[in-house]
C-alpha cells in the first residue's frame, strides 16, 4: 500500500498504473499505517505455527509480517479453523494457513488451463479446494505449491524432511522430456532433497512440470546399486571397481574373440548424458562393435540414412506460443512435454489454429480448431488426405509418399487443416512420441515433411528424452559416428538388435522390458544372451537375473554432464549430490574402461574436456528437420481381427527414475497408465464392459488388465501405454492385440 | 453406437427448456451467465435442493468447470445443498423487518413449528430459512417469503393462517 498525492486513500501499488507527474510515498504515515492494518488483517485468522510449518523460513507472509507488521498482536479473539483437504499425492494442504490469495486458482486456471480448485463458501466460510476431494490432475500442479504464498500448501514429498535454511541450492537440468527445464535441487548434507523450478524465460519460463519436480524421489529408490557388482556361479557378489571392470573387459572379450563384434549389442538410454554416449559410442567402435543405439522405443528405421544431424524442433522453443497455426501429429503433448504444451497453449488463447492428427484425442486444455482421430494405422492416410489439398504436392518424393498423397480425396476436416496451416503466417508441424514410436515413423515423417515444404510451416520433432538431439550428436547410432559422420560400417539398431538376440549386451541406464519398443522380446534377448553388463544407478530384479556385473553410476545429479534439448541447445551441468555409496559418474566408468581395453582417447581429465571435444566438432545445431527424399516404411495393415494397439509411453513410466518416484506413482496419471482404455462402441463388438477384466494377448506374450471405457480412444484400438509394468509383459508398442474376458 | 450417459441426461426436459430460455438472453461464448438461473431451474426440478450430480449436469450443460459451479453454489443462500421441506419459508431478520419485529415472528414460528431456523419439520412439510437477509420490502416490514411469494406486514395472526394453508 502506497500514499499518492492528491488520492485521499491508500492505493495498492501492485494494481495501479503509473501515471505522468504522479508523486507516490512509500514510507509516509497513510502508507506506513496501511501496510500495518494489512497485515494484521492478513494475521487475523493466520496460525501461529511458523515453528512446525514448512514455509517457515521462506514464507512471504513470514517476511511481509517482519517487514511490515505489528510487533504485537493485539487479537485476542478465536482464530477461524478449516478442516484439510485431499488434492493428491503430490500436494500437502493445511488449509487453516490459507489467506485466500486465490493464487492456486489462477495458477491452475491461467496457466494450467484446468480450473481444478476453487472458492467455495462465502465470507468468513470461504475455503479453497476441489470441492468434492479430488486428486488434482494437471500436469503443471505441483506449481501451486511455489505460488502460495504462506504454508496452506506444500510439497507432500518433501513434508516435515527439512528446514529451508538447512538446504544447499544447486542449479541443474531436468533429465526427463527434451525440453530441459532449468532446476534447482536442494540438499542436504549431499542429499538431494527437493526440487524446484529456475526460472529461464527461453524455456520453462517459471514453471516446472510434476515429471520434473517430483521425480527425485526415485533417486534413492531401494534398488539403487551403491557397490560394483558381479555374478560368480549364479550369485551376486559385491566387489570393487578393479574386478568389476576387469570382469566386464573378460566377458566382452571372450564374446568378442568367439562370436565376433556383431555379436554385442550396445543399448544407451536417451536420457544419458552427452559425455557418456560419447565416450561409450567412442568405446564400442574402439572394440569393432557398430551395434549401438539410443533409439530403443522406435520402431521404424528406413530413413535413417537420409535423416538429418539430429532431430529437432526446428525452432526455438519460444516461437512455439508464437504461431498462428500448429499441427499437432501423434502426440500426446501435454503429457510427454509438459511445458512445450503449455506454451502452444499459450499461442492457441492468442488466437492460433491449433490442429491435431492422433489416435487418440488426447486432452489439451484449450480449444482445438480440428482434429483427426484414427486408428495407427490411418495416420498416414490422413496426413496424406491434408497434403493432397497442397497443388503439386504429390509429384517430388519417394514412390510411396507420392502414391499414398496421388489415393488421397481429400475430406472437409483435412480440406481446413490444409487452409489453417497454408493462411497462417507462421505456422508449425509438431511429430511427438506417438509419431516417433509408430511402425511408419519415416512415412508420416515423409508427409509431414510434404505438408511442410507447401504450407510454408516449420517440420517440428519432439524427441521424446533429455538428450535423444544429443545422442545423434554424439553419434550413438548404428550407422553414424560423432557430428554425424558416416561409421563405416553400419550396426544393427535397436530394434534389429533385440530381434535377433545377440550373445552379449551393454546396457546403459537401460532396463530392457520398460525401456523398448517391444518390451517382451527384448527382455526376452537380455534373458537368453552369454554377457550382459549394466551400467546404472539401479539394479532391478529382471536386470539382476539377466546381467553378469552390474557397474553403478551416479543419476543425473550426481555426474556433471551435458543435454542436448530439443532447440539444440546445450545445458551443462554439474553433480550436485554425493554419490551414493561407491558408485561413480558413468563418464569416468567409461574412461577407466576404455583404459582396461587399451584404446587411446581414454584420458580425459574432465566431462567438459569430453563435451568441448564434441562441441568443436559439432559447432552450432541447425534448426532444420527437412529431409532429402528415401526410403520409407511400407503400409501397415489394420489389426484384422483384434485390436491396434496405441503404446506410446506412460507419462510417469518414461525414464528408471521417474518409475521409481513414489508419489508420481500414486497420481491418477500414473493409475490410468494401467488400463485398457477402448471406445464404448469398439467394446460392445469387442464384447468387453467397463471393469471387466481380460487378458491382453499379443502375439505370445500376454497380461491381465482392467479395462475402461474411453470415448476418446479410436474405434479398433486399444489404448495401452508402454513403460508400465502391465506393458513390460507386452509385445510391440503399436501392434494388434487382442482382449479376452477372464 | 450407443451414447454414453451423459452427465447433463440429468437434467429433465422442462428444466433444459428453462436453461435454454436463458441461454438465449447472453451471447453464445457466455453461457456461464445463465448458472444461477440454470442452478434454480435444476433445484426446482429435484424438490428444492441440488445434489452433486445436478451440479455436474449443469457445469455439462454450461461448459464450465465443475468448481465454478460448487463455488457459486456454496456462495449463494438460494441454492439449497441439503433436503428441504417442501415448502420454503424465509423471514427476513434484516435491518428494517428486526426494528418492526422480525424476531418476535421468527420467535412465534419457531414455536409453532417446532423447529429452529435452518431446520426441517419431521414431517417434511416446512423448512425455515436461516438468515435470510433482506429482501428489498422493507416497506412492508416484518416479511417473510414462502416458496418465493412475498407476505408482508405479518402478525403472528397472519403468518399462522398462512402457515396452516401449506401442504
Amino acid at each position: 500500500m502506497v500514499e499518492v498525492e492528491k488520492v485521499p486513500k491508500p492505493l495498492p501499488a501492485c494494481a495501479t498504473p503509473v501515471a505522468e507527474g504522479m508523486k507516490i510515498f512509500t514510507q509516509s504515515k497513510i502508507a506506513t499505517g496501511a501496510q500495518k492494518a494489512v497485515m494484521e488483517f492478513l494475521l487475523i485468522n493466520h496460525p501461529l505455527d511458523c515453528p512446525i510449518c514448512d514455509q517457515g523460513g521462506e514464507c512471504e507472509l513470514q517476511d511481509l509480517a517482519l517487514g511490515y507488521g505489528r510487533d504485537i498482536s493485539r487479537f485476542a479473539e478465536k482464530k477461524r479453523v478449516v478442516p484439510d483437504k485431499y488434492i493428491g499425492p503430490l500436494i500437502a494442504t493445511d488449509m487453516t494457513r490459507c489467506i485466500h490469495c486465490t493464487r492456486c486458482i489462477r495458477m491452475l486456471r491461467e496457466v494450467a488451463g484446468k480450473m481444478e480448485l476453487g472458492a467455495t463458501g462465502r465470507g468468513e466460510h470461504m475455503e479453497i479446494g476441489t470441492y468434492i476431494g479430488k486428486s488434482l490432475e494437471s500436469e503443471l500442479s505441483g506449481n501451486v505449491i511455489d505460488v502460495c504464498p504462506v504454508g496452506a500448501l506444500t510439497s507432500r514429498p518433501f513434508r516435515f524432511k527439512a528446514r529451508a535454511w538447512e538446504l544447499q541450492q544447486h542449479a541443474t537440468v531436468a533429465p526427463h522430456d527434451s525440453i530441459g527445464s532449468n532446476l534447482f535441487v536442494h540438499t542436504r548434507r549431499g542429499q538431494v532433497m527437493r526440487v524446484v523450478p529456475r526460472e529461464n524465460e527461453e524455456i520453462n519460463e517459471v514453471w516446472l512440470s510434476d515429471r520434473d519436480r517430483f521425480s527425485y524421489e526415485g533417486l534413492y529408490a531401494a534398488d539403487r546399486i551403491t557397490a560394483p557388482m558381479v555374478k560368480i556361479d549364479g550369485a551376486w557378489q559385491t566387489t570393487d571397481w578393479e574386478s568389476a571392470l576387469q570382469a566386464t573387459v573378460d566377458g566382452l572379450n571372450q564374446v568378442l574373440r568367439v562370436d565376433g563384434a556383431e555379436q554385442v549389442g550396445v543399448l544407451v538410454s536417451p536420457a544419458a548424458t552427452l559425455e557418456e554416449m560419447s565416450l561409450l559410442q567412442a568405446l564400442a567402435r574402439g572394440i569393432g562393435v557398430h551395434n549401438i543405439d539410443h533409439r530403443l522405443r522406435q520402431a521404424d528405421f528406413a530413413d535413417q540414412e537420409t535423416a538429418p544431424l539430429c532431430p529437432t524442433l526446428g525452432q526455438p522453443l519460444v516461437e512455439l506460443e508464437q504461431v498462428d497455426a500448429a499441427l499437432v501429429i501423434g502426440s500426446n503433448l501435454r503429457k510427454e512435454q509438459p511445458i512445450a504444451g503449455h506454451r502452444l497453449r499459450k499461442a492457441a488463447l492468442n488466437g492460433a489454429r491449433v490442429m491435431c492428427v492422433n489416435p487418440v484425442d488426447y486432452e489439451i486444455q484449450f480449444p482445438l480448431h480440428a482434429k483427426a482421430i484414427v486408428p495407427p494405422s490411418g495416420l498416414a492416410t490422413e496426413l496424406a488426405g491434408i497434403a493432397a489439398c497442397f497443388p503439386d504436392a504429390g509429384s517430388q518424393g519417394a514412390a510411396a509418399v507420392r502414391q499414398l498423397i496421388a489415393g488421397a480425396s481429400p475430406n472437409a476436416t483435412q480440406r481446413a487443416m490444409a487452409a489453417a496451416l497454408k493462411s497462417a503466417g507462421h505456422a508449425t508441424l509438431l511429430l511427438g512420441s506417438v509419431a516417433s514410436s509408430h511402425p511408419q515413423f519415416s512415412l508420416l515423417k515423409a508427409l509431414a515433411g510434404v505438408i511442410a515444404k507447401h504450407s510454408g510451416a516449420t517440420l517440428g520433432l519432439l524427441p521424446d528424452a533429455s538428450n535423444s538431439t544429443g545422442a545423434w550428436l554424439a553419434g550413438v547410432l548404428p550407422h553414424r559416428g560423432p557430428n554425424g559422420a558416416a561409421s563405416g560400417t553400419t550396426g544393427l539398431h535397436a530394434q534389429a538388435m533385440l530381434d535377433n538376440p545377440r550373445k552379449a549386451y551393454v546396457l546403459f541406464n537401460v532396463e530392457p522390458a520398460q525401456d523398448c519398443y517391444a518390451a517382451a522380446t527384448a527382455a526376452a534377448a537380455i534373458d537368453a544372451a552369454d554377457f550382459v553388463v549394466s551400467i546404472s544407478p539401479y539394479a532391478s530384479d529382471a536386470i539382476r537375473a539377466a546381467a553378469n556385473v552390474l557397474l553403478p553410476i551416479g543419476p543425473f545429479t550426481e555426474t556433471s554432464g551435458t543435454f542436448v534439448n530439443a532447440e539444440g541447445r546445450w545445458q551443462s551441468f554439474n553433480g550436485v549430490a554425493s554419490p551414493a555409496g561407491n558408485s561413480r559418474p558413468g563418464w569416468k566408468v567409461l574412461r577407466v574402461l576404455g583404459n582396461h581395453f587399451e584404446l587411446d582417447g581414454f584420458m580425459q581429465e574432465s566431462s567438459e574436456e569430453i563435451r568441448d571435444a564434441l562441441r568443436s566438432q559439432v559447432g552450432t545445431v541447425v534448426l532444420d528437420n527437412t529431409q532429402a527424399d528415401g526410403a520409407v516404411s511400407g503400409a501397415m495393415s489394420a489389426a484384422g481381427a483384434g485390436l491396434e494397439r496405441i503404446g506410446e509411453v506412460a507419462m510417469y513410466a518414461t525414464d528408471a527414475v521417474v518409475r521409481r518416484a513414489a508419489a508420481l506413482q500414486k497420481t491418477p496419471d500414473a493409475a490410468f497408465a494401467g488400463l485398457v482404455r477402448i471406445h464404448p462402441a469398439q467394446a460392445e463388438k469387442t464384447g468387453v464392459r467397463d471393469g471387466y477384466t481380460v487378458t491382453v494377448r499379443q502375439g505370445d506374450a500376454s497380461v491381465v488388465m482392467d479395462v475402461s471405457l474411453d470415448e476418446r480412444v479410436a474405434e479398433g484400438c486399444a489404448w495401452i501405454q508402454s513403460g508400465t509394468p502391465a506393458a513390460a509383459q507386452l509385445g510391440a508398442a503399436f501392434g494388434p492385440v487382442t482382449l479376452e474376458r477372464v | 453406437m450407443n451414447a454414453q450417459p451423459r452427465k447433463s441426461d440429468l437434467l429433465t426436459s422442462a428444466t433444459r427448456a428453462r436453461i435454454d430460455a436463458w441461454l438465449a438472453k447472453y451471447p453464445p461464448e457466455q453461457k456461464k451467465s445463465a448458472v444461477l438461473s440454470a442452478l434454480q431451474a435444476a433445484q426446482e426440478q429435484n424438490g428444492g435442493w441440488v445434489t452433486r450430480e445436478l451440479m455436474d449436469a449443469v457445469a455439462e450443460y454450461l461448459e464450465m468447470p465443475p468448481v465454478l459451479v460448487y463455488e457459486v453454489c456454496t456462495f449463494y443462500s438460494m441454492i439449497e445443498l441439503e433436503p428441504v421441506g417442501r415448502n420454503m419459508v424465509a423471514i427476513c431478520t434484516n435491518i428494517s423487518c428486526m426494528l418492526c419485529g422480525a424476531e418476535t415472528i421468527v420467535e412465534h414460528v419457531e414455536k409453532k413449528l417446532g423447529i429452529t431456523l435452518g431446520g426441517t419439520t419431521p414431517d417434511g412439510r416446512i423448512t425455515l430459512k436461516l438468515e435470510e437477509e433482506c429482501l428489498a420490502a422493507c416497506a412492508g416490514g416484518p416479511m417473510m417469503t414462502v416458496n418465493g411469494h412475498y407476505h408482508e406486514q405479518l402478525t403472528p395472526e397472519k403468518v399462522d393462517a398462512i402457515l396452516d394453508g401449506l401442504e
